[in-house]
Formats: C-alpha cells, sequence, structure tokens
C-alpha cells in the first residue's frame, strides 16, 4: 500500500506510471522504484523459492535475499534495481539459469 | 520498572514539577527525560536560558523555573518528544497541555478528542484548543489541549476517532 | 590507470564527512557509493537526531543528508561517483570497482573504509518466510519509497532501531502489535521507548520469538517469555496476529573491503562483531588504510559523522595537507569522546580499548 499522506515526508515527487509483466501477469508500478517496491504495492512478497518461499530482507542491496530474474537475466537484487516500463520479472527458483548456459 | 516498560512512574513524574508557588503562576515546561544520553537542543533552543547550561551534554536536563515562561521552543525540537507544557491556572477545573504531535490528521480546533495516558489507554476526554504547525516547527506540530485537572498528569497524548 | 589522493567508500555520514573534511584542507577526493544518490541510510531517518548542534542535533536525519550533500555538490575537490560498487581492494593498494555497468580501476594515496553496517539476523523457526524483514529494510521500504510493508507488524528488538521503527511504523498508517526484546531491559533510548508507549504499542522485555507462522508468507508470530538466562520459560507461549516480523537486533560492519587490505581485525560483540584494529585517528593497521562510522563499530549515526570528519582530516594531513589539523582534530577527538561519555556510551568505550593499535 502506497503512503498518500505523511505526517514528516511531505514532499510526493511526480513519478511517471509504468506497467510490467510478473509471472505472466500485467501489474503496475512506478518507474524508478525498486522492482521490490512495485511488488510489494501489488501485494506480491514471495519473490523467489529456494526449496521454500523466499523474500526480502534488508532492502539495500546487502543480503542477496530478493535474487529474481529480470528480463531473462537471474540473480538481479530487485530490492535495488530500479523498475522500467516493460520489464519481465518472474520468480527464480534455486540458483536461476543463465540465458544459453547449462540446465 | 521504567527501564523495563519505557513507562514512568507517577512518583518520577511528580518529582518534575515545579514548587507549589511556580505553578500557580502560569504555564511551565516540564522535561520527561529520565536517562543521560547525549542530547541538549531543549538547552540550545531555549532564548530565555531557562534550561541550565550542561556541563557533559549526557546531563539530563533541569529548568530553571524563574526563567521559564511555558513558550514551547522546547516542545517541537526535543527528538525524544519529551517535552510538555502544563498550565494549571487555565481554568478551575482544567488543566492546559501543550503536546508535541507528529501524527495525521492534525486534531481539529475545539473538537473533543481521546485524552490518552503514557500508554495510549484513553482515561478521559481534552478539549483540543490550538494546533500549531508552522513550518519552524518543521512536522513536530504542537497541539494545546486542556483536560480535568485530575488527571493532567496522566495526559501525554490525543486519540482521534478513527474515520 | 586512474588516481585519486583520498579514496572514500561509503557515501553515508561518515563517508560524506570524511570527504567535506579532507577537501577542505586541500585533498582531492574520490567518494564512491553503490546507491543512486549520496546519503546513505540518512535519507531513510525522518526523526530528529540526538546529539549537539554540531553533529545536527535536532534536525532530522533526512534533512541532515540534504546539508551534507550540497557542501559536497560546492566542493570541486570532491569527485563523486554515485552508482559505483567497490568490489576490491588489492593488495598493491588497486581499488577496483564497477561504475554502472563497467568495470573500471584506480590507485590512491590514502583510503577511508566508511562502508557501513548489514543488519543482523535471529534464529527461530520459519525466520526465512517472507514478512520476516529487518527493521531497516521497513524503514526503506516506507520512507524513502513511500510504501508500507504490511498491516500490523511485530517488532523484534527494543534497541534505538526497534523502537525508532516502529514509531514511524505507526506514523505511516501501520499497526504495530508489539515490541519484543529478549533483554530484561530497553536496550534503546527510554524516550523512544516512552513515545511508542504513548501510541499504545507495548513493550515485553525478556520475551522472544519461537517460530513464524504461515505458509508463504508471515501469517503470526507465537512469542514467549524468557528467563533471566534466555531461556523460554514454559506455557507463556502466546500467538499474535501479525503479517510482518521486523528484526532490529543489531547491525554487523561491513568489514569485507577492510579485510582485503590486510588490516588486523579483533571480534568485540559489544562492537557489532569483527571490527579493525585503529590508532586515535582512525588509521587501521594496514598504512594509508583509515576507518570511520559503522565499519569501525556500530554506533549513532552523530559519532559516525564526527569519526568521517577525523578520518578525513587525518588523510589530509599525512598527504601534507592544512595547517594545525592537529588543533582541529584534538576538538573534534573531544567531541566524540563527549558523545561517548554517558552510561549508553560506556559499551563503545569499553569495545573500543581492546582496538588500539
Amino acid at each position: 500500500m502506497r503512503i498518500k499522506k505523511h505526517p514528516v515526508l511531505s514532499s510526493i515527487v511526480e513519478k511517471t506510471e509504468v506497467e510490467f509483466i510478473f509471472e505472466g501477469k500485467m501489474l503496475k508500478g512506478y518507474e524508478g522504484e525498486p522492482i521490490a517496491a512495485a511488488l510489494h504495492e501489488n501485494g506480491v512478497r514471495v519473490l523467489r523459492h529456494d526449496h521454500r518461499p523466499r523474500g526480502f530482507f534488508c532492502a539495500i542491496g546487502n543480503c542477496s535475499s530478493c535474487l529474481m530474474e529480470v528480463n531473462g537475466e537471474p540473480n538481479v537484487r530487485v530490492c535495488v534495481e530500479e523498475l522500467r516500463d516493460g520489464m519481465v520479472i518472474n520468480m527464480q527458483e534455486g540458483k536461476g539459469k543463465l540465458k544459453g548456459g547449462e540446465e | 520498572m521504567f527501564n523495563k516498560t519505557g513507562l514512568a512512574s507517577n512518583d518520577m513524574v511528580e518529582a518534575l514539577l515545579p514548587s507549589k508557588e511556580r505553578r500557580e503562576k502560569g504555564a511551565y515546561a516540564i522535561f520527561e527525560c529520565f536517562q543521560e544520553i547525549p542530547c541538549n537542543p531543549c538547552s540550545t533552543v531555549c532564548k530565555l536560558k531557562a534550561v541550565k547550561d550542561f556541563e557533559n551534554i549526557n546531563n539530563i536536563p533541569e529548568i530553571n523555573y524563574d526563567k521559564c515562561t511555558g513558550c514551547a521552543m522546547c516542545v517541537s525540537i526535543c527528538p525524544g518528544l519529551s517535552c510538555f507544557v502544563i498550565d494549571e491556572t487555565y481554568s478551575d477545573s482544567e488543566v492546559m497541555i501543550k503536546m508535541p504531535y507528529e501524527f495525521l490528521p492534525l486534531p481539529e480546533i475545539n473538537s473533543n478528542v481521546k485524552a490518552l495516558d503514557r500508554e495510549g489507554k484513553a482515561i478521559g476526554e481534552a478539549k483540543v484548543l490550538k494546533v500549531q504547525d508552522n513550518k519552524t516547527l518543521d512536522h513536530t506540530n504542537i497541539v494545546t489541549i486542556s483536560v480535568p485537572k485530575e488527571i493532567f498528569l496522566d495526559v501525554r497524548n490525543i486519540g482521534l476517532e478513527e474515520k | 590507470m586512474l588516481h585519486t589522493e583520498i579514496a572514500i567508500i561509503g557515501g553515508g555520514p561518515a563517508g560524506m564527512c570524511a570527504a567535506i573534511a579532507a577537501a577542505n584542507q586541500g585533498a582531492r577526493v574520490t567518494l564512491f557509493d553503490r546507491g543512486k544518490r549520496l546519503g546513505g541510510q540518512l535519507v531513510k531517518q525522518t526523526h530528529r537526531f540526538f546529539g549537539s548542534e554540531k553533529e545536527y542535533a535536532g534536525i532530522r536525519g533526512i534533512d541532515i543528508a540534504k546539508i551534507l550533500y550540497e557542501e559536497i555538490e560546492k566542493n570541486k575537490l570532491i569527485d563523486v561517483k554515485l552508482d559505483t560498487t567497490v568490489l576490491a581492494i588489492y593488495s598493491d593498494g588497486v581499488i577496483s570497482y564497477e561504475e554502472g555497468k563497467s568495470y573500471k580501476r584506480m590507485t590512491s594515496e590514502k583510503t577511508i573504509i566508511a562502508a557501513g553496517a548489514a543488519e543482523k539476523m535471529l534464529l527461530f523457526e520459519n525466520n526465512d518466510l517472507p514478512g520476516v524483514y529487518g527493521a531497516g529494510a521497513v524503514q526503506t521500504l516506507m520512507n524513502e519509497h513511500g510504501i508500507v510493508p504490511g498491516n500490523n507488524v511485530l517488532m523484534i528488538g527494543a534497541g534505538n532501531i526497534g523502537l525508532i521503527v516502529s514509531y514511524q511504523l505507526m506514523q505511516a498508517g501501520v499497526k504495530v502489535a508489539a515490541i519484543i526484546d529478549a533483554a530484561p531491559k530497553v536496550g534503546g533510548y527510554l524516550v523512544h521507548a516512552s513515545k511508542v508507549r504513548r501510541l499504545g504499542v507495548p513493550i515485553l522485555t525478556s520475551h522472544t520469538i519461537k517460530t513464524a507462522l504461515g505458509n508463504e508468507t508471515v501469517e503470526g508470530a507465537v512469542i514467549c517469555e524468557v528467563d533471566d538466562k534466555f531461556n523460554p520459560i514454559p506455557n507463556t507461549d502466546q500467538t499474535i496476529d501479525v503479517d510482518i516480523i521486523c528484526l532490529a537486533v543489531g547491525l554487523s560492519p561491513q568489514g569485507e573491503l577492510l579485510r582485503q587490505t590486510g588490516c588486523e581485525v579483533k571480534y568485540v560483540p559489544s562492537l557489532g562483531g569483527f571490527v579493525p584494529l585503529r590508532d586515535e585517528n582512525l588509521q587501521t593497521t594496514t598504512n594509508g588504510v583509515y576507518v570511520a562510522g559503522d565499519s569501525a563499530e556500530v554506533e549513532e549515526a552523530s559519532s559516525a559523522m564526527v569519526e568521517g570528519t577525523i578520518a578525513g582530516l587525518s588523510a589530509a594531513e599525512a598527504l601534507g595537507y592544512g595547517t594545525n589539523i592537529v588543533a582541529i582534530k584534538e576538538g573534534f577527538k573531544n567531541d566524540l569522546d563527549v558523545l561517548r561519555s554517558g552510561a549508553v556510551g560506556e559499551k563503545i568505550k569499553s569495545g573500543l580499548k581492546l582496538l588500539s593499535c
């Protein structure tokens, strides 16, 4: 859920809405916000599976708990990777697969 | 107990109050700041020099009640939101309290709100007398309320009806 | 190869102050940060800071970041490299980094490492469930990106971060069911504790979390009381309905780059973990490598700023810049002593005694 009014953070920056695809579904977010933030806004908290469901933990690019597949590239830290229009984002299974890499 | 729950006891708060004569004279500040931490904006902000100079920045602030006028400059600057202004001379049955308030929405002037104690429990009604939200307060707004005399030592927050 | 006089790694409060201090003495500085903007974790601190005027007391962290940024922006001697991750510091002092998408290398006369700290994990059943988040992570999501993490939070840890983030969650309209801490006392400043108590949030000291509930994401938590040896007390289990469990159980200094320089480190729990030995100028046992802020020891941002200033001055001084630096530095060293002179600073001071070199 987006914060609409905040008692301290008064400046609301104009943001551009963009569309992206998550697991085949079209979702909306703001351009330039972290992918994980846009997913949270859409109620998505499970970002990958490594035998068990995993979400993000540190939100500042430290811990690698939030690795997802973005535009076919695995192991992207979506807590710091910025959302762009038309991105294709998928949950990652395990270590993920490199494009053209070994199965 | 205080360091286990974050809840100051009545004795601790009563010990902060100025003399009976001073309380009968009008508004005064109290600092519910009971722990030595490195912090001194209450002292540097006070134009009347009513907060005694800190020998060490970790000192617990002390108010010189001959100088304090209850102007409330300290209320919005205190990073711990521990400064309040009390005026026991407000009326025969009510005491005025100024408190820091960093939430939205702000209460409406002349509205009745819940008077909350240090645990956030409603213990009566408060009337909103004034709401200051000018720029110099930098979002630590000051809400002035009046509450029945019997509960003024306990009221430290207000609760608005949820919409 | 590119060359700079002083390389500063990390653009948070310590690194920014180091850059300003060194450049003001005339040194050429390169300031690296992996983020898109400077400020480090200041950019999500919506509360007013403690300390004295010199450490911007009474001003919100977000505004301190702006003040420091403006000073850096107007200083031509500081070259800021954003979106730049320092990957390694080699034994010959070469710094390798990824700037945007390109790989580069640089040498420096002096290096100041101000890489900050990372949030600690806590062991309990299901602690890997989505919805178990670092308290700082939740703060980033809310205060930097404007999104609340959920509806109802259990905060683990009653130190300053746990207390402050609980308050900020309430400001963003999120309910905080409780703040729990295994210690028998509140670890953070009691004024922060009183602030959240006034909002109706209970603080349960001598309590710990046993398990997070839920299949795909957090749906609740089981907490229990602990005795004075931190052992769970039977029959005190309590189930709480929450959708977020926030961990505010301390930070670990980020020491990877420091250790690559070969400097000596020691494990000091009261300072957050492995921390480097340093002299009074904050120089590590590796000649020319300095440390400041949470990488040096986990403490408040106010002391990180002073440490950054001391490290920046020392590095500039070692390069022959400035006049009267010794006296200026003494002033800041004194400020640091004063900040640590209270009961809360005792823990830091006793830890630091183990680290002098």
